[in-house]
C-alpha cells in the first residue's frame, strides 16, 4: 500500500522529526511504502505531486495546520496530533491501511452500479470518506490550476449533461419533439398546450414520454449549480462546495447561464478560501466549519451573484431583445449569422436565451425561416465538438472525449448544453469556434429559406422542416467550420497534457447504462 | 559549526524534583557553555513551549525544547535519571530528558540537526544505548555519532 503523511508541531523542531520517524519506521514494519513531509523548522520539501496522486491513504499527524492541505483533496484521511504519530504510529499506519481498503471497497461498490457510467476512474480512484476527489495539483501555475479547477467541475458536470440530454432526446425520439411543449406549456405547430404543474400528472396527460422529458430537464437544471459547486470543490475543498452550488443555482434563476455559473464557481471557491485564511478564537473554532462558514460564504456570494451580476445580465438581455427587434427589416442572411453567433456564445445562458426567445417570438408571428437558423445554429456546437474529439483526440482530455461521445445525440437534439463541457473546460478556445460554426449555419439556413414549424427538436422534427436537405447542408458546414476553428486554436496550445492519473484510459464512455468495467 | 552537545552538557545524574528544576539545570548546564545568553529568558521560552502542550513522550523521555532569541546555536543538553521526573506522559515519568535549545532566527540549514536528534530519539535502540552508557564523554560521542552532527 503506498502512504503519505505530513507532519508539523508548534516549535518544529523536535515532534515534527520524531513523528515522520516513528510513521517511517512503522510504515515500514508494515511492509507499506511511505512518504512524509515535514513541515518543520528545517524547512518542508513538499512531496511530488504524483506521489500524492499515487497515494492510497493520508495521514496528518499534525498540531498546527497543514500547509498546502488541499493537494491531499479526496483521499482517505486520518487525522491525528503530532504526539499520537510519535506514539502511536503503528496503530496509525494500520488505521490509514483500513481507511484505504474501506474507500477502495466503496469504489469498486459504486463500480458496480451502473450509474456512474459516466465517472471518472481518475475521480473513483481517489474516493474518500467524502467519496470525492479534485484533479487539481499543487506547484501549477495559475493558469493550469485554473484549467484543473474548471475541469474538475466539468468531470462532476458530466454525467448530468449525459443523463439529462439524453433523457430528453429518447423523450423526443419517442414521444416526438412536442413533449418538451406538451410538459412546460407553450405553443408547437399550430398547437398550444397548457404547462403541467404537478410533475405526478405527466403520465396520463402525455404519456411516458413526457416523463422522460421532465426527469431529463430535472437533471439539466442541475448542470450548472453542479459545475459551479465543484469548481469551487476543487479550489476549496469541502467548504466550497455550498457556496459554488448555491452560486450555480442563483446563476440559473438570475438566467446568466453556464458563464455566470462558472464565474460563480470560481467566486465562491476564493471567498471560501479567504475566509478559511481567517484566524478565529478556539470558542468559536468549533462552529466555524458547520455554521459560519457555509453561512458567511453562501451569503457573500449569493449577493454578489444576484446583485453584482444578475441585474446588470437582465437589463443587458433586455437591450439585446429590443436591437434585435430593432434589426428585424435587416438583410435575412445577416440575421441568420448573428442568431447563429448568439446561440453559441453563452450555450443556454443569457444572449443564447435572447436569440432563442427571438426565434419563438417569430414563430409565433408566422416567421418560420428565423425558428430553422435559430435551431439550426443550436444544434451546431454540440456537433462540432463531438466532431473534433472524434478526429484529433490528442487535442483533448480523456473528460472531453467522453463528453463528445454523447455531445452527436444532444446536438442531433438541439440540446446546446452539449457543449457546455467543452466550453466551461476552455472558454476562450471553445466558444469563438463555435460562435464561427453557428453563425455560418444561421446564415446558410437563412440563405437557404429553410423553415421550422417546431420550437426544438432537432433531427427529430425533420418533418417539420422546411428545405430539409439543403437544411442540413447548412448544419453539417456549420459543423465543419466550428470543429476545424476549435481544433486550429487547440493545436496552437499543442496536445493536451493529462493533468489525471493513469487510470483514466480505463474509463468508460457517456452511454447510459454502459457499467464501469471493475 | 560546533558540536550539537558537549560532555559538559551531560548529567547522568540529573538530580531533580520536577520538570521545572530539571529543565533548569540543564539550562544551567547550556548558558555555563556560552550557548545561552539569558538563561531565565531561556526557561520562560521553553516553560512557554511546554505549556501549550507537556512535551513527555511514551517510552520514558522528556523533550522540553523551544526556538529562543537566547540561544546561540542549535544545541542539546542530556539528563539522565533514575527516580524519573514528570513530563506529562501517560506512562510515567521521563528517565531520559532531552533538552533542545534552537536559536529563533536560524535558518533551515541550522535546524537540520536538529531534525536528525528529534528521528534519532524515536529509535529505541538509541534510548537503550543513552540508558547504558556510563560516563558523559560517552554519551555526547554516541549522540553526536548518531545524529551525524559535527
Amino acid at each position: 500500500m503506498k502512504l503519505v503523511a505530513v507532519t508539523s508541531c508548534p516549535t518544529g523542531i523536535a515532534h515534527t522529526y520524531m513523528a515522520a520517524e516513528a510513521i517511517e519506521q512503522a510504515a515500514k514494519a508494515a511492509g507499506h511504502d511511505i512518504a512524509v513531509e515535514t513541515q518543520g523548522a528545517a524547512g518542508a520539501t513538499p512531496i511530488p505531486p504524483e506521489v500524492i496522486a499515487a497515494a492510497d491513504a493520508v495521514i496528518f499527524a499534525a498540531d498546527v495546520e497543514v500547509r498546502g492541505r488541499e493537494r491531499f483533496a479526496g483521499k482517505p484521511t486520518i487525522q491525528t496530533s503530532v504526539k499520537r504519530g510519535i506514539n502511536g504510529a503503528a496503530e496509525l499506519i494500520s488505521e490509514a491501511a483500513e481507511a484505504a481498503a474501506a474507500a477502495a471497497a466503496n469504489h469498486s461498490e459504486l463500480e458496480s452500479g451502473a450509474i456512474l457510467a459516466a465517472a471518472d476512474r481518475a475521480d473513483l480512484a481517489g474516493t474518500s470518506a467524502s467519496g470525492l476527489s479534485t484533479k487539481v495539483e499543487s506547484g501549477a501555475s495559475v493558469g493550469a490550476r485554473l484549467r484543473q479547477w474548471l475541469m474538475t467541475g466539468v468531470s462532476y458536470m458530466i454525467p448530468f449533461v449525459a443523463a439529462g440530454g439524453i433523457l430528453i432526446a429518447l423523450s423526443f425520439l419517442f414521444g416526438g419533439a412536442s413533449v418538451a411543449t406538451k410538459v412546460n406549456g407553450g405553443t408547437f405547430n399550430g398547437h398550444t398546450y397548457a404547462a403541467i404543474t404537478d410533475p405526478t400528472k405527466i403520465l396520463s396527460q402525455v404519456g411516458f414520454a413526457g416523463v422522460m422529458f421532465y426527469i431529463g430537464s430535472t437533471a439539466f437544471k442541475m448542470l450548472v449549480p453542479i459545475l459551479a459547486g465543484f469548481i469551487a470543490f476543487a479550489m476549496a475543498d469541502r467548504p466550497g462546495l455550498v457556496p459554488g452550488i448555491v452560486a450555480g443555482l442563483l446563476a440559473v434563476a438570475v438566467g446568466c447561464g453556464f458563464l455566470g455559473g462558472l464565474l460563480g464557481g470560481l467566486l465562491a471557491g476564493a471567498v471560501t478560501l479567504a475566509i478559511l485564511r481567517v484566524k478565529v478564537p478556539r470558542a468559536l473554532a468549533g462552529v466555524m466549519p458547520v455554521v459560519i462558514i457555509p453561512l458567511v460564504t453562501t451569503f457573500v456570494v449569493g449577493v454578489v451573484m444576484i446583485v453584482v451580476i444578475g441585474k446588470p445580465i437582465a437589463s443587458a438581455q433586455s437591450s439585446l431583445t429590443d436591437w434585435l427587434n430593432g434589426l428585424s427589416g435587416t438583410n435575412s442572411v445577416v440575421l441568420g449569422i448573428l442568431l447563429g453567433a448568439m446561440m453559441a456564445f453563452d450555450m443556454g445562458g443569457p444572449v443564447n436565451k435572447v436569440a432563442y426567445t427571438f426565434g419563438l417570438a417569430s414563430l409565433a408571428s408566422g416567421n418560420t425561416k428565423i425558428m430553422a437558423a435559430v435551431m439550426a445554429a443550436g444544434m451546431v456546437p454540440p456537433l462540432a465538438c463531438a466532431f473534433a474529439s472524434a478526429v484529433r483526440p490528442r487535442l483533448f482530455t480523456s473528460t472531453e472525449r467522453k463528453a463528445g461521445e454523447a455531445a452527436w445525440l444532444l446536438g442531433l437534439s438541439f440540446i446546446t448544453e452539449g457543449a457546455i463541457p467543452f466550453a466551461a473546460a476552455d472558454p476562450l478556445r471553445v466558444i469563438p469556434s463555435m460562435m464561427a460554426g453557428s453563425a455560418v449555419t444561421g446564415g446558410l439556413s437563412m440563405a437557404f429559406g429553410a423553415t421550422s414549424r417546431a420550437p426544438h427538436g432537432g433531427i427529430w422534427v425533420v418533418g417539420l422542416i422546411g428545405n430539409p436537405g439543403l437544411y442540413v447542408l447548412a448544419i453539417l458546414a456549420g459543423m465543419l467550420i466550428g470543429a476545424t476553428a476549435l481544433i486550429a486554436l487547440k493545436s496552437l496550445r499543442g496536445d493536451v497534457v493529462e493533468t489525471e492519473p493513469q487510470a483514466q484510459a480505463a474509463s468508460a464512455a457517456v452511454v447510459p447504462g454502459n457499467v464501469v468495467p471493475a | 559549526m560546533s558540536t550539537l552537545t558537549t560532555p559538559e552538557l551531560i548529567d547522568l545524574n540529573l538530580d531533580a524534583g520536577d520538570r521545572a528544576a530539571a529543565t533548569r539545570l540543564l539550562a544551567q548546564r547550556l548558558a555555563a557553555a556560552g550557548r545561552v545568553s539569558d538563561l531565565d529568558g531561556f526557561l520562560a521560552d521553553v516553560a512557554a513551549r511546554e505549556a501549550q502542550m507537556p512535551t513527555g513522550l511514551e517510552g520514558g523521555i522528556g523533550i522540553p525544547h523551544a526556538r529562543s532569541s537566547h540561544v546561540s546555536e542549535p544545541s542539546l543538553a542530556f539528563g539522565r535519571t533514575d527516580a524519573g521526573v514528570d513530563f506529562g506522559a501517560e506512562d510515567g515519568p521521563a528517565h531520559l530528558i532531552f533538552l533542545i535549545a534552537a536559536p529563533s532566527g536560524g535558518g533551515a540549514d541550522h535546524m537540520t540537526i536538529l531534525a536528525a536528534l528529534a528521528r534519532r530519539l524515536v529509535h529505541a535502540s538509541f534510548r537503550e544505548a543513552l540508558t547504558e552508557v556510563t560516563d558523559a564523554a560517552a554519551a555526547a560521542d554516541m549522540i553526536t555519532r548518531e545524529v551525524g552532527g559535527a
